[in-house]
């Protein structure tokens, strides 16, 4: 077991086991027949047809319906909890808290603490103070209410901006500093400034933004005996399975976690709930399953979030749109615990060719719930500082944005050790995405007519994420039965993503059976090989390799057989629509099902590993999307008009499945530039005001456009993994907002530097401009 | 039993339940700050004709895909409940209980409508239609086949309460305008971010239905 390298958030605090190097050598592919082509999902029936079983539709026998009361108050300890009755009430089989005896879960607080479940300190709103068990779920909520708590309040601090004042409440008992800010240096930030004609300094902010899966975080829980099954909405069973163990003092083969569906997660869901232990010791009281979904509340409130960002960047730039200096310090907050700034620099520090660059990230402690990995931590924030800023730089050396990017493209690594790329997309995301955008033109034709209080605008913003490259370990297991058809045995989620799909056309790539006949076992720690969560777009560039080692193990043994059976030498055979041919001529030989001794033996298992990535190079996802928007300069409403995203993510293994991706991110992000906003209630309670979908808004069918155009780059890369594959998840998603609002400042000449850009905020800038006139 | 002796078993059951209409409506969507208003539901507080007591069951009949369910409900279940958790039509998906999402739609009378915001009571006596009832036996319909081939999912969690919403407006309007579609699929949140192969695929599933490209 070793610990993995920083940064790799959804392994995070996990021990993951090595797995060896796959047997079988395994040659790039060149051309493919099945990886590619945009097929549709082979879950896709389950999945329109309500038959695929989430969590959340989980039925047993006798099974009970949990419910968990959370801490009303921003900051206060929790001085007694009356239960009693609430104990009593119809249907009610048991309640649990601080203060019953039932409590004895432990799970870790910090690095170095542990707290019980219910921990009496509640640092913010949302804390876990009981949970009741009850034959309806109407009936668990009743008792909630039934429960008496007193809390000792506090005062509270809801914003880090005011968090290290003097005087402000003290969330933890060592101040509100989350430790000293993290700083990175390269090159000499003086002197690049000097060499600098231009320098320009703005601050922008991004707001908390908040996961919301649809499906709702929860759990069904049962015991046999010592025995637990926990049926989880998750990202990765075996996270689960480890914290459920940890917690529990238990076994790890006494833990069964199953996610086979799953609602979405988006980084919420990789680790084990408290609703999960909470499950788990109703159960056990109760001696009954029990089933705890969080309601909608909870999940804005209690289960994660992406940290507001307060950034200040510094860049200096040549006349010949050379970047010089570039120079972020950003404060962050990771709520009362933890640190929210990470990866907030890595943009600023990779994404650009600067000699000169140095960041500082603080962080404080306030009173709102922990943040979460949220879909490329850190990237859309810093994202939003650096992109605008290259627009704010090209503006002032009269440059176009893209020509200014195009000058600064890294070579190398900057952030890691400036080794070099296995591929490296990025001048084509932008090139190509610009002519097919027809970028020029539609500046030519906004530079001509943009009269009238609705004025279009383009812009456009680059991006790359940290991860997405995959990497050991992973197992998977392919077994052949006598008729040439195939289980999939594997270890990984699929939490919306293809995941399954584009396994089954790896091994339909390699073993030429019809992808949609492969049987595949998954997500299941009982059944299924370990795979760590899926999250850090690493899920395709991760189990690709190992489905195709796998399904290579079965090929060389089945061509073994056949070769036995022929007295032909096996490099002669190969494989082709589930019939075995002859390399040479592609004559028919033998057909699977004709192997007497695949007959004998009733089927074959190949197991295939996850090999290391490249030491000596770097393996990176690269984007460039382009927006174009009609702003009213009267009412300040934006209609976002199309969007095209360029993206580098290796090969694509399907082409209908990663569009889909591709979109999936833009939407997010136009809902992080436009809309979306946690609001704590600073002045009175602390507490979130805005924690559901009606105040909380998430983009709808009407926020975003219908004109959506995928633009793979596909740069040949035989190095990353045998797949050729990059991540798209988290890169969809990163340079999105600061497209939006490069668009919003080319079509008012106003730009909005914090999210998100509402109309009351906008139409605040066009009056200060109007002002200034 | 004297009227007086009825009065008290009530209000001594209500006391025992903690638990009344009002305390109901009050807990509709609420969930977190629940301890601020667990001091106002008290029995007490409300006039008599108001109370109706939680955890009495109720018989209804409700036609769901065709069939006639006779079901036993507490009179403030939602049909999302009832569909899900006593008839195991689990296709409908609960999401937020407040209708804020439309994972939980359904067709009642033919018109989409959230299942988290109707009471099973309510849907007496209306044809109600949930995903499970597009089926033709086994074979998906041709909003599902719809949303298969344009990929207009990624979870799929809220992907009933789409193809209900699509299936609901292409019931009312055979060949939708873009713009119809974006309005009329507004209602259903999807957080995947699939709208715009949403957008194609109730096109699509407008051609199927009219005959266009395959199937019916």
């Amino acid at each position: 077991m070793r610990k993995l390298p920083e940064g790799l958030y959804y392994v995070e605090g996990l021990e993951v086991p090595e797995t060896p190097e796959p047997r079988v050598a395994q040659d790039p592919w060149s051309d493919t027949t099945v990886v590619g082509r945009p097929l549709p999902r082979v879950d896709g029936y389950e999945r329109v047809s309500g038959t695929a079983v989430y969590p959340s539709d989980v039925s047993l026998p006798r099974m009970l319906y949990g419910a968990i009361l959370r801490c009303s108050c921003a900051n206060g300890v929790v001085t007694s909890v009356d239960v009693s009755a609430a104990e009593g009430m119809p249907g009610v089989h048991g309640v649990i808290s601080a203060f019953t005896p039932d409590d004895n879960a432990t799970r870790p607080y910090s690095q170095y603490i542990k707290t019980n479940l219910f921990n009496p300190t509640c640092r913010c709103e949302g804390e876990p103070v009981a949970a009741v068990a009850a034959e309806t779920p109407y009936q668990a909520h009743d008792a909630l209410r039934a429960i008496q708590v007193a809390y000792d309040e506090r005062p509270f601090v809801s914003d880090e901006r005011r968090a290290l004042e003097p005087g402000a409440a003290q969330v933890q008992e060592g101040g509100n500093s989350a430790g000293d800010p993290r700083v990175y240096e390269r090159g000499d930030i003086a002197r690049g400034f000097a060499e600098a004609d231009v320098v320009l300094e703005e601050t922008y902010r991004t707001e908390c933004e908040i996961h919301t899966p649809l499906e709702l975080h929860g759990c069904v829980a049962k015991w046999d005996g010592d025995s637990l099954t926990v049926w989880e909405s998750t990202q990765g069973v075996y996270n689960v399975q480890a914290g459920v163990a940890g917690a529990l003092g238990m076994p790890l083969s006494k833990v069964r976690v199953v996610g086979h569906y799953m609602g979405g997660g988006f980084g919420a869901k990789l680790q084990a709930g408290r609703y999960t232990l909470a499950a788990a010791l109703l159960a056990k009281k109760t001696a009954r399953p029990v089933k705890l979904i969080i309601t909608r509340e909870d999940s804005l409130l209690a289960v994660g979030n992406r940290p507001p960002a307060n950034m200040r960047l510094k860049a200096g730039v040549r006349r010949d749109g050379t970047l010089t200096a570039l120079e972020l310090t950003a404060l962050a907050t990771g709520g009362y615990r933890g640190r929210g700034s990470g990866s907030v620099d890595f943009i600023a520090r990779e994404l650009y060719l600067c000699p000169n660059v140095r960041t500082e990230l603080s962080d404080c402690y306030i009173n709102a719930p922990p943040q979460r990995p949220f879909r490329g931590p850190g990237h859309p924030q810093g994202a939003w500082a650096v992109e605008q800023m290259l627009d704010q730089l090209a503006d002032a050396i009269d440059m176009d944005p893209i020509e200014l990017r195009a000058k600064n493209i890294a070579t190398t690594s900057q952030a890691r050790g400036n080794r070099p790329y296995t591929s490296n997309g990025f001048r084509e995301c932008l090139v190509d995405g610009a002519r097919a955008f027809r970028w020029e033109e539609t500046r030519a034709e906004i530079a001509g007519g943009n009269r009238g209080h609705i004025k279009r605008g383009v812009g456009m913003a680059g991006g790359t994420w940290a991860a997405g490259g995959g990497g050991p370990p992973s197992i998977a297991v392919i077994k052949l039965f006598s008729d040439g058809s195939i289980n999939l045995n594997m270890g990984a989620s699929d939490i919306g993503t293809g995941t399954k799909t584009v396994m089954a056309m790896v091994v339909a790539e390699e073993l030429g059976v019809d992808p949609g006949a492969i049987q595949i076992e998954h997500a299941d720690t009982g059944t299924t090989q370990f795979a760590s969560a899926s999250g850090g777009s690493k899920t395709i560039p991760t189990e690709s390799p190992a489905v195709r080692a796998a399904a290579l193990e079965i090929k060389e043994q089945l061509l073994d057989l056949a070769a036995a059976q022929l007295s032909v030498d096996a490099s002669t055979l190969a494989l082709r629509d589930g019939t075995v041919v002859s390399a040479a001529d592609s004559s028919v030989l033998l057909r699977v099902r004709e192997i007497r001794a695949l007959r004998r033996r009733g089927n074959l298992t190949g197991v295939g590993y996850r090999g290391p990535n490249p030491q000596d190079k770097v393996i990176a996802p690269f984007a460039a999307q382009f927006c174009e928007v009609e702003v009213n300069t009267l009412t300040g409403e934006v209609e976002i008009v199309r969007f095209l995203a360029a993206h580098d993510s290796g090969r694509i293994m399907n082409k209908l499945t990663c569009q889909n991706q591709a979109f999936g991110g833009v939407t997010m992000g136009i809902g992080y530039a436009m809309t979306e906003r946690r609001i704590l209630d600073g002045n009175e309670t602390g507490k979130m005001v805005n924690k559901n979908w009606h105040d909380y808004k998430i983009p709808t069918a009407m926020d975003v456009p219908a004109d959506m155009t995928f633009l793979p780059i596909e740069p040949e890369d035989t190095e990353c993994n045998t797949v050729g594959a990059k991540g798209i998840g988290e890169p969809a998603t990163i340079p999105t907002a600061a497209a939006v609002a490069n668009a919003i400042a080319h079509a008012t000449g106003v730009r909005v530097t914090d999210t998100p850009i509402d109309p009351t905020k906008l139409l605040q800038a066009l009056a200060e401009r109007r002002e200034g006139e | 039993m004297t009227d007086d002796r009825k009065k008290q078993d009530t209000q001594d059951r209500e006391r025992r339940r903690g638990v009344t209409r009002r305390g109901f409506l009050g807990s509709l969507g609420t969930g977190a700050a629940t301890v601020a208003v667990a001091s106002q539901v008290s029995a007490e507080q409300l006039p008599e004709g108001e109370q109706l007591p939680a955890g009495d069951v109720t018989r209804v009949t409700l036609d769901v895909n065709g069939r006639r369910r006779d079901v036993l409900v507490e009179p403030r279940w939602s049909l999302a409940f009832v569909l899900r958790d006593k008839l195991g039509l689990t296709g409908t998906k609960p999401g937020c209980e407040r209708g804020e999402c439309g994972a939980c739609t359904v067709l009642i009378g033919g018109v989409p409508r959230y299942a988290c915001m109707t009471l099973a009571m309510e849907a007496q006596g209306a044809e109600i239609t949930t995903v499970e009832g597009l089926m033709d036996g086994e074979a998906i319909g041709p909003v599902q086949q719809a949303f298969v081939e344009k990929d207009a999912f990624q979870c799929g969690y809220c992907t009933s309460g789409q193809v209900m919403a699509a299936e609901g407006l292409l019931r009312a309007n055979g060949d939708p305008n873009l713009e119809e579609i974006r309005t009329q699929m507004s209602g259903n949140l999807c957080r995947c971010g699939t709208y715009a192969h949403i957008f194609q695929a109730v096109g699509r599933a407008s051609e199927l239905k009219r005959g266009e490209g395959g199937a019916s």
